[in-house]
This record gives structure tokens, C-alpha cells and sequence, in this order.
């Protein structure tokens, strides 16, 4: 069963009036018949956690919002833009008004004024769909004032972004929103704190796929999302699939299905019969490397399992690798991804991820020697922990976890190197 | 050539202003504006956002300077966008993107001489199960092979010259 790709098996629940007729705006109305706190209480409940990678619980993070403030918002992540994720544009494109209603029970829940959605600035085409549906929305007073008769008001936008990694990180998204460099903020004051979020007022950012949960918990109630998954990770997920399987793509699963059910019996197996896998990012590209071992294969999808075998599900952006890929072009990879992406602000990450690219380069023409193989180690090592924000330890994990994992194929491209000695 | 007191501009200009707590928050939609007007982020269209948001135009160009969907120089008519990131080069992006630009013979981020493409590669654009793909005018073009892309090459050829002579 789909709760978020509905539009798998919904023909037009992008339309209001199809998406109506599924039960929209029922999550909404409901809400708005209860208190504000009693909404949280049901989304503590449901056990729901954030899906934009950190997979904190989503209640707990709208109870930080401080009740006496006269001004709230709220911003919608869909800025989208880690390596292999794709999950928030088919839900954004294919079920746009459940996202909307998602966000506005999230508004009415911590009595926001305004919600901002921000998008990644190539999402431009589902910026216009999404004006489109909030304009609809405004004529028949699911937006505006007086949501429903409720007396609660609240306003919606869009905001694209231009480009921009980082601000999918919160504070450099709120900074971006604000009309400043896309650079992240000293916490704290937290954005759910006064001082720290939009405007300095106090913010939730929620990723797409997290408030597009939201309606189901609502119009169902927390027990039926709750008996989906496991125990700590509840709920379905969206895994997006990438790399040699036959079938890449979108999958819809209860969290907790083993990486084995998902790339096998969903993403058809390896892309080419005749090559065996070898590797995964099941995070994206920030997101520590496994080999895909039997072990790992029949791990379960959630939170909980996945810290047992080393990696995090994070926004399950599972890049698989078969045998024929070299691993230290994986790290140069996803090196020049960070790099660009670096903003500049802190010095680890910014000069980290320069010679990160400048030592791997020389390592994959075969001019390294095996000492580089050790002084990228050691600049990853260094830059973890070392940032205002994640990106520097997002830069770190592959050279950290490939070299952990795959130092052969780190070796034999220094070993011809190292005859002529350093 | 401008956008302050162009009509074509003034609705979407009040929209974004609207929108807002801060006249700066609209520093972003209206470099698109810009962009719109003169293919480009020129030093005009950047002091005319900063007059209309009350900015200084230096801080109006470092916010354009950080993001890369604000181009710095003129691109061809048709800015293709190829992404070559992880997922893409595992399913022959980093092929398709060397192939595409000895097709068009431009070098990386180069223009065709004729004014018509400019081609240069990006990070992941969130399509990474249509791969190879890319971005042409910030619209999507996915699951491309070499015949699909010569077919639409020569579309977009006939559409701007459709446009030029119409």
C-alpha cells in the first residue's frame, strides 16, 4: 500500500479533486478540530521521524516550538540535491497536495503565520505546479484566512533555490531564504528556538517526505502508521534506487524490508547478469559505503539495524555498485560532489575537500604513492567533527569508509607508483 | 532593456515582494528575473535588483556569484546541463557528456559558435533512475542515448530558427 506514492495507483491525485475524493484534506480537517498540542501528541504518537537523513522524531521536533511566540513559520525542505535521492520530486510532482496539507497540519500544529516551500532551483517546473496548487487551494479556503472555518490562518509560498547543496542544510536554507549566502548558521539559538529560525522567529524545517506522512497519521490515526515498520523506524519509506540494478527507481516499502527483498525482488538484481555487487551508499553520497555482503543484504531498512552494520538509512538514497567498479573512483566521485558543494564558509571542509580531490586525482592517474593513500585518511579524519554543519563530515565518510572497506583497490594504484619511491 | 518598469516584470516583481517579511528575501526570484531579461547576470540587472530591494549591488553579486544557476557570462540559447554524478556515471553519463560536447565540438562549459548550445556538466539534478539526463533551459530531458539526443539537437535547431524568422 502506498501512502505516499499514491499516484502509482490514483490516476490524477495531482488534480483537487481527485485528491479530495482519496480522503484529502480529511488529515487537515480533523486536525483543525482538535488543539494544537493535541496534533503533536498524535504525530509523538505515530513514532514518525524525519526523512530528510538525521531521522529525528518529527513530534518531538514540532513540541520544541515555543507556544507563547506571537510569530512562527514553517519550511518545507525540497531542496533535494543529495547524490542518488529522488524520492521528494516524484511525491512533489505526483501527489502535490498531499505535501500541502502535510505542511499545513504541521502550520496549525505550532500556529505558524506563513510556510515557505523551498525548493532546489532545477525543481522550477514544480515550483510553477506547486504556485498552481496553492492558488486552488486559496479559492476553496484550504489557504489563507480562516482555514476550512477553522479561524486559523496561514499563507503558503515557494522559494526556489539556485543551485545550492548546502541549503539543504537548515540554517543555510533559512539563510537562503533570508536573501544571504546559503551558508550555515552557529547553533545555538536552534531554528525551533526564538532568534535562531526564519526572520529570527522560532521554525520547523521538515523535509517533503516527512510532512507528506502527516495526512495519513491524522485521518488514520498514529496505531495504523505505528503498525507499519518496525518498533523504532514506523511508517513506509521511499527508497530511491540508483546505480546497476535493472530496475532503478522510486519504492515505496514499510520500513524495516531487508536491502535483499529491495534490490532484488523490487529493483530486479544486478544490471548485468554476469556481474555480482559489489558496494552501496545507502545514504547518498554522505552516507558511509558497505560492501554488499550477505550479511548486509539481509539487513533490515531502519534506523536501528542499519547503525549495526556501520551506515545510516539517513534519506535512503541507495547507489549500488557491481564488481566492476573501482572504488577510489567512487571517492574521487563523490569528492568533486563535495567540493563543489563545499560553501567556503568553514576551513576543514573548504581546503578538506580541495586536496581530498587534488591527492585522489594523483592516486587514480598512478602518479600516488601509498603514503597519499594514508594523508587522505588523515585529512577526512581531521575534517570530521571539525564544521558548523555535516557537509564536512558528509565529505569524510567515503574516503574514510572506502579505504576502510576496499583498500585494494586504493593499493593498486599506488603500488606501480611507489616503485619509483615518494 | 530592463526590468524596472518593464511590464513584463512588474506583477511577478510585486508577487515575490509580497511574499516575504524582508524586501531582501526577494534578492533570489528576482535575479531570475534578470536572468530572464538579459540571458545572463550582468552588472545592470544586478544594480537594478539592488535599487528595487534597497541591497548594495555588491551584496546582490555575491549572492550571485554563490549559486550556479545564476550565469555569470552569456550561455547559447540552449544551456544544456548534463549531470555527471555518481548514479549518472555508473549508467554512461561521463560517456554520453564527452560524446554530446565532441558532437557539438565545444570544449567544457563551452559555446557553440553559432550561439545555439552551451554544455557543461552539473551535479545530481535529483533523476538518477533516467539516467543519462540532462537539463536543457532548467527543464528536464531524461533517459538519453546518442540517437535521442541528435533528434532533439536538431528540434531545438529548427525551433529557434522557426523563432528567429517568425
Amino acid at each position: 500500500m502506498h501512502i505516499l506514492l499514491r499516484g502509482r495507483e490514483i490516476d490524477n491525485i495531482e488534480q483537487l479533486e481527485v485528491y479530495e475524493e482519496h480522503g484529502g484534506f480529511e488529515g487537515l480537517k480533523k486536525s483543525l478540530a482538535m488543539s494544537p498540542s493535541e496534533v503533536i501528541d498524535e504525530m509523538k504518537a505515530s513514532g514518525l521521524r524525519g526523512r530528510g537523513g538525521a531521522g529525528f522524531p518529527t513530534g518531538v521536533k514540532w513540541s520544541f516550538i515555543p507556544q507563547h511566540e506571537p510569530l512562527k513559520y514553517v519550511t518545507v525542505n525540497a531542496d533535494e540535491s543529495e547524490t542518488g535521492t529522488f524520492k521528494d520530486r516524484e511525491i512533489m510532482e505526483k501527489n502535490p497536495y498531499q505535501l500541502i496539507e502535510g505542511s499545513l497540519i504541521c502550520s496549525y500544529a505550532v500556529q505558524a503565520k506563513a510556510i515557505y516551500i523551498y525548493l532546489r532551483g532545477e525543481f522550477w517546473d514544480i515550483g510553477t505546479q506547486l504556485d498552481d496548487c496553492i492558488e486552488q487551494l486559496r479559492q476553496k479556503g484550504y489557504v489563507g484566512e480562516n482555514i476550512m472555518g477553522s479561524g486559523y490562518d496561514c499563507e503558503v509560498y515557494t522559494h526556489l533555490g539556485a543551485g545550492a547543496y548546502i541549503c539543504g542544510e537548515e540554517s543555510a536554507l533559512l539563510n537562503s531564504l533570508e536573501g544571504y549566502l546559503g551558508q550555515p548558521r552557529v547553533r545555538p539559538p536552534f531554528p525551533a528556538q526564538k532568534g535562531g529560525g526564519l526572520y529570527k522567529e522560532a521554525t520547523v524545517v521538515n523535509n517533503v517526505e516527512t510532512l507528506a506522512n502527516c495526512p495519513f497519521i491524522m485521518r488514520e490515526g498514529a496505531e495504523a502508521f505505528k503498525a507499519i515498520g518496525t518498533e523504532q523506524s514506523t511508517g513506509n519509506k521511499v527508497y530511491c534506487v540508483s546505480g546497476h540494478v535493472k530496475k532503478p527507481g522510486n519504492y515505496e516499502l514499510p520500513m524495516g524490508t531487508t536491502f535483499r527483498e529491495l534490490l532484488y525482488d523490487h529493483a530486479g538484481g544486478p544490471l548485468y547478469d554476469d556481474r555480482a555487487f559489489k558496494a552501496m551508499l545507502p545514504s547518498g553520497g554522505s552516507g558511509p559505503i558497505v560492501p554488499l555482503s550477505d550479511e548486509v543484504l539481509d539487513t533490515p531498512m531502519s534506523y536501528e539495524h542499519c547503525a549495526n552494520i556501520g551506515t545510516i538509512i539517513g534519506s535512503a538514497s541507495i547507489i549500488v555498485m557491481d564488481e566492476s567498479v573501482d572504488m577510489t573512483w567512487v571517492a574521487s566521485k563523490v569528492t568533486k560532489f563535495f567540493k563543489h558543494e563545499s560553501c567556503g564558509k568553514c576551513t576543514p571542509c573548504r581546503e578538506g575537500t580541495y586536496w581530498l580531490d587534488k591527492v585522489i586525482d594523483r592516486i587514480l592517474d598512478g602518479r600516488g604513492s601509498p603514503d597519499d593513500v594514508q594523508r587522505i585518511a588523515d585529512v577526512a579524519e581531521n575534517m570530521a567533527g571539525t564544521t558548523l554543519c555535516a557537509l564536512g563530515d558528509f565529505a569524510a565518510n567515503p574516503i574514510i569508509h572506502t579505504i576502510k572497506h576496499f583498500p585494494d583497490d586504493f593499493a593498486q594504484h599506488v603500488q606501480a607508483a611507489s616503485a619509483g619511491g615518494d | 532593456m530592463a526590468i524596472i518598469g518593464n511590464p513584463k516584470y512588474q506583477d511577478r516583481i510585486q508577487h515575490h515582494l509580497g511574499k516575504y517579511e524582508t524586501k531582501r528575501s526577494a534578492v533570489m526570484p528576482l535575479l531570475y528575473l534578470a536572468q530572464e531579461e538579459y540571458g545572463w547576470i550582468n552588472q545592470q540587472g544586478m544594480e537594478e535588483v539592488a535599487r528595487i530591494l534597497d541591497m548594495d549591488p555588491t551584496q546582490v553579486k555575491s549572492i550571485a556569484g554563490f549559486y550556479t544557476m545564476y550565469s555569470e557570462k552569456p550561455k547559447g540559447k540552449y544551456w544544456l546541463q548534463v549531470c555527471t554524478d555518481l548514479p549518472c556515471a555508473l549508467r554512461g553519463a561521463d560517456e554520453f557528456h564527452a560524446w554530446l560536447k565532441d558532437e557539438l565540438g565545444v570544449e567544457e562549459g563551452g559555446t557553440t559558435d553559432d550561439g545555439m548550445f552551451t554544455v557543461e556538466h552539473v551535479m545530481c539534478l535529483a533523476a538518477c533512475d533516467k539516467a543519462p539526463m540532462l537539463q536543457c533551459n532548467f527543464h528536464y530531458v531524461e533517459n538519453l542515448g546518442q540517437e535521442k539526443m541528435r533528434e532533439l539537437l536538431a528540434q531545438w535547431r529548427q525551433e529557434a530558427a522557426q523563432l528567429a524568422s517568425g
